[in-house]
């Protein structure tokens, strides 16, 4: 699952691979409520994120979707375990828990060109202490939707609808194309 | 190109993250209201020149409905408020009064 598709070898600016699968719990209700906040914290060892935030740890995470939306990230395997605690424990509020693990693909990006290979894609500010560690960014990626955050210092998780997947993969590629750095977001750290 | 920052999660991005949904704060008229109400809310809209309230939806993020305060002309964004209102706050409206002194949208001014 997790062949890298442009690797940084062939001469891309960034290394493209597709995630492994990921688990994946869509989680609405109100997220200001105890017993969520309590359910979730005690499904995945993480609060729920503030506003356009993502918390993760050790490979769970909880990314902030929408006012009323959380996405549980963990892995692929826990998830039926996970889902049965989380609506054991929210049987009683108006909230819905359910396995979307395989809506969505993913792609790790990675490297020194890794955000202008982005901000070539999507309409968002990734000027470094504009868009950083800990944030989540739901937009739109060329013509298609996507999210993504940040797994470290020029690295990125991207995911998008699976069915999307294979458009999503392209357009990656030719973003990251040889000989393609534009050098807005990476000038400093590449003399390329 | 239009800005818009949505009131509902913060994010700033142009206008193609985001769907127009038209003029804002319609009144709806269905079964039982008069025909000239009827068509009214069907068909009659404002093509302002200057100062225009929209409905817009953040379609590629957190996929809800938002207003936004715009002058058609320039393309500049006055401000973005949320849904659940039938008017714009008055803080809004005053600061449209000082850039745009005079201006007037069906019965707001």
């Amino acid at each position: 699952m997790s062949e890298p598709m442009t690797a940084g070898a062939d001469g891309g600016i960034a290394a493209i691979a597709e995630a492994p699968l990921q688990g994946m719990i869509t989680l609405r209700g109100d997220l200001s409520d105890d017993t969520i906040r309590a359910a979730v914290k005690s499904a995945t060892g993480q609060k729920v994120p503030e506003r356009g935030m993502i918390n993760t740890a050790d490979g769970v995470g909880v990314c902030w979707m929408s006012p009323d939306e959380l996405l549980i990230l963990c892995a692929h395997g826990d998830v039926p375990d996970k889902l049965h605690q989380l609506q054991e424990s929210l049987s009683r509020v108006h909230a819905l828990a359910v396995n979307v693990s395989d809506a969505r693909a993913g792609f790790i990006l990675s490297g020194p060109h890794a955000r202008d290979v982005l901000a070539k894609l999507c309409p968002v500010d990734l000027a470094p202490d504009r868009f950083a560690f800990g944030q989540l960014r739901r937009t739109r990626l060329a013509q298609v939707p996507a999210a993504f955050w940040m797994l470290g210092e020029d690295r990125f998780h991207l995911i998008c609808f699976r069915s999307q997947k294979q458009y999503v993969s392209d357009v990656l590629t030719v973003s990251a194309q040889p000989g393609s750095a534009v050098n807005v977001w990476s000038k400093t750290i590449s003399g390329t | 190109m239009l800005i818009l920052t949505c009131p509902v999660c913060g994010v700033t991005a142009e206008e193609t993250e985001f769907h127009g949904g038209g003029e804002a704060h319609l009144t709806r008229h269905g079964p039982g209201s008069s025909d000239d109400d009827f068509e009214d809310y069907l068909f009659m809209r404002e093509n302002p020149r200057g100062v225009h309230f929209e409905r817009w939806r953040h379609v590629y993020g957190c996929g809800k409905w938002f207003h936004a305060a715009r002058c058609t002309t320039t393309l500049e964004v006055f401000g973005t408020y949320p849904a659940q209102t039938t008017e714009p706050p008055k803080d809004l409206r005053a600061k449209i009064s000082k850039k745009r002194p005079g201006w007037t949208w069906k019965d707001l001014a």
